[in-house]
């Protein structure tokens, strides 16, 4: 065959095609250079805004992790605490440690007189200096009898103000703390008896009335019980449920209908399944309320269809060729699905386990309906005692009106951004390290 | 090479050279196109499966009509045939396979050894530890060397202690012709080797549980001449052992290979025979035309 010669392009039509394509060329290349920049400008408001929301969390929240103590000399009077002199531990206990409290603030400033005066002077330290006492006596005894310098929790009043959170401008009937406390502890920081220190309260110790002393304890581990029981229920049946599904279950009408199901489920607003957990674990059951049991099995209620959907796929994505080679080598099909389908498919229903446990450490709208918006002092030991979770300990302190309530809410908004952090990065190093090229 | 395969060679090279006496052969009984029932000899003496009235159903597809067939024991039949002719479908049958496939209908009776295979009370999982597969794209199993071979005769527990396993495994790479390959790196993963290597350890894979038949579906068509020439040196080796049936799309290779041959057109089991016999003195002439490259 011959090749067939390119016939001679008439010399007015190609220079009309250079130009004729000149002539747009400017505006498709333009076109293109505006979408770019579209995607460049969405990328960096977005930046942005998670920029400036992180600023806004982290410089509202980061005050919390410094609390104001305050030094206060301290006679361990036994006459008060020991009358008896037998150090006996029971009597030691419910001694009258605040007493002590009160003797040693009167002792900083002797000159304050009158009950309205003395009372608020004894506001200036919080109610935990008389459990701080009382801690060092049980730890050692030999403390009754001698005097030392003890640095006490301040109340919060004082931590907002020494964090300069009070407008001093204001008349005194709209603050909270009063002219003649404000010359007090300007005094002591001026005699460097005021000093802010770590603030382990807020990790050693559960929610309290008193926002110097309320602490996160109780709704991490509450979070950690609840997150447990998710990962325990809801791992093991969606991952069971995605082979089912998807290797041994018939493909009819009723399959297609379970996975258009699935696909709902994943779908609904979670408050529907804190609903349910309602009606079926607490009413019909009898379960305790605000138990992390019943969190939990909200909980992976909601998070089994997502978990079923990333097994799927999972799944779907192992190549048939090896399913093909154990079949033929006289495997059954669980031997199949178990020895080779299963190790090669997990790495990604990891990754989709993870993300789905992510989603629901950050859930309150269902947990609020179990119950889990009382307020719990005492940290949960177990997952039938009741307990609260990070998200709804965050809702609960956001509604409070102390000043020292608000960056404690951002403390615990950066904790719960720090676990997602780390549960999606992890999730993400799963990923990459399980990655395989057939 | 044995006298008979160059014979075979040659014999077939003229053939498909010469495209003058199309249809003058004089060994060309059947000549109507439409005539699709099988010729030649289907039966042999000592057969290890019999197959008759095979109809395959793809939902409402008639994949394969009324074959019947015996397969030799210890005998290399080739199964050949242009593309879509059913050839692999067959196969497949043979050790059900094709039950994987949801949409798939197999009728009619294939007995290995007297036993119906698709009676209800054999047991698929035995069936096919008695008939091993190994298939087009090498498939090793994303584990080691060791283990790939090794993973049949544990899930069947045909050995007890590790030595017998190491030894079982040893053996089967032997013969698979790749011990002295892969002798120093039996922790490598399987998918480490080269595409040769890797069929053979799939060979090795299916010897390693003692099968008496083995299925090869176009066992060479990813591999190179070389690594080609290699594996079917191996299927004359395996020949005194096991009984082995290869799909091949060449016809040279089923030339070099196989004692007997089956032609499938479309479906039908056109004809069957032996070897020297089909290629150079077809019955069929559907037959001539493929092996002298009319269609193929």
């Amino acid at each position: 065959m011959n090749k067939p010669t390119p016939a001679a392009a008439p010399a007015a039509f190609s220079r009309d095609i250079k130009t004729i394509v000149n002539a747009g060329l400017q505006r498709r290349h333009a076109a293109e250079q505006r979408f770019r920049w579209y995607g460049l400008t969405a990328i960096s408001l977005g930046l942005l805004f998670v920029v400036l929301m992180f600023a806004n969390i982290i410089g509202k929240g980061y005050p919390a992790f410094w609390q104001t103590y305050v030094q206060v000399p301290i006679t361990f009077d036994p006459a008060v605490i020991d009358p008896q002199g037998t150090r006996d531990p029971a009597a030691l206990e419910s001694a009258d440690y605040a007493a002590l409290v009160r003797a040693g603030m009167r002792r900083m400033f002797p000159n304050v007189e009158g009950r309205t005066e003395l009372r608020a002077l004894y506001a200036l330290a919080s109610s935990d200096a008389t459990y701080e006492l009382q801690r060092r006596v049980r730890q050692n005894p030999a403390l009754i009898g001698s005097s030392q310098e003890i640095w006490l929790l301040a109340s919060a009043t004082v931590d907002t103000l020494v964090k300069g959170n009070i407008d001093r401008s204001l008349d005194e009937t709209e603050r909270p703390i009063k002219d003649n406390q404000i010359g007090w502890v300007d005094k002591l920081q001026a005699a460097g008896k005021i000093e802010k220190q770590f603030n382990t309260i807020l990790f050693s110790s559960g929610d309290s009335r008193e926002p110097e002393q309320a602490g996160i304890r109780g709704a991490l581990m509450g979070s950690f019980y609840t997150l447990l029981i998710t990962f325990l229920l809801s791992f093991p049946i969606g991952v069971a449920t995605a082979v089912y599904l998807e290797e041994f279950a018939p493909k009819n009408r009723w399959t297609d209908l379970i996975e258009v199901n699935i696909n709902n489920l994943a779908a609904v607003p979670s408050i529907v399944f804190g609903l349910l957990g309602l009606a079926v674990f607490i009413n019909f059951f009898g379960l305790p309320r605000s138990a992390p049991l019943v969190g939990g099995l909200v909980l992976s209620l909601m998070t089994l269809p997502v978990i079923i959907i990333a097994g799927r796929a999972a799944l779907t994505s192992v190549p048939p060729s090896i399913r093909e080679a154990a079949l033929g080598m006289g495997a059954s099909k669980l031997q199949m699905v178990g020895h080779h389908v299963l190790p090669l498919a997990m790495p990604g229903m990891l990754t989709g386990s993870i993300i789905g446990m992510a989603r629901a450490l950050g859930e309150s709208a269902p947990l609020l309906m179990i119950g889990m918006v009382a307020f719990i002092v005492d940290v949960p030991k177990g997952i039938m005692d009741p307990a609260t979770v990070l998200p709804v300990q965050i809702y609960l302190w956001s509604d409070l009106p102390e000043r020292a309530f608000v960056e404690r809410t951002s403390a615990a908004i950066m904790v719960l951004l720090a676990f997602m952090v780390l549960m999606n990065g992890l999730a993400i190093i799963l990923r990459k390290r399980f990655e395989r090229r057939w | 090479m044995s006298t008979t395969t160059i014979e075979i060679k040659t014999a077939l090279d003229d053939t498909l050279n010469s495209d003058t006496d199309a249809g003058k052969r004089s060994s060309v009984e059947v000549t109507d196109y439409e005539n699709r029932q099988t010729v030649g000899k289907i039966t042999v003496d000592h057969p290890k499966m019999v197959c008759r009235n095979v109809n395959v159903y793809y939902g409402a597809k008639h994949a394969l009509k009324e074959v019947g067939i015996d397969i030799g024991t210890n005998e290399v039949i080739a199964f050949i045939g242009p593309s879509g002719c059913g050839k692999s479908t067959f196969l497949r049958c043979l050790n059900r396979m094709n039950d994987t496939i949801v949409a798939c209908r197999v009728a009619g009776q294939i007995k290995l050894d007297a036993d119906d295979i698709y009676d209800k009370s054999i047991d698929v999982v035995q069936l096919r530890a008695r008939i091993g597969m190994v298939f087009q794209k090498p498939n090793p199993f994303p584990k080691s060397i060791y283990e790939n071979v090794a993973y049949g005769p544990r899930i069947h527990g045909m050995v007890n202690t590790k030595a017998e396993l190491d030894e079982l495994v040893r053996a089967s790479l032997e013969r698979a012709g790749l011990l002295k390959e892969v002798d120093k790196r039996m922790n490598d993963p399987g998918t480490s080797l080269s595409g040769g290597q890797q069929q053979r350890l799939c060979i090795a894979r299916a010897v390693a549980v003692n099968p008496e038949v083995i299925l090869m579906d176009e066992p060479c068509s990813a591999l190179d001449p070389i690594a080609t020439a290699k594996i079917e040196e191996l299927i004359d080796e395996l020949r005194e052992n096991y009984t082995i049936v290869i799909v091949t799309h060449s016809m040279q290779q089923a030339a070099r290979v196989s004692q007997r041959t089956a032609y499938f057109h479309l479906g039908d089991l056109i004809e069957v025979g032996e070897t020297d016999q089909i290629f150079t003195n077809p019955k069929h002439k559907l037959t001539e035309d493929y092996i002298t490259g009319r269609f193929g």
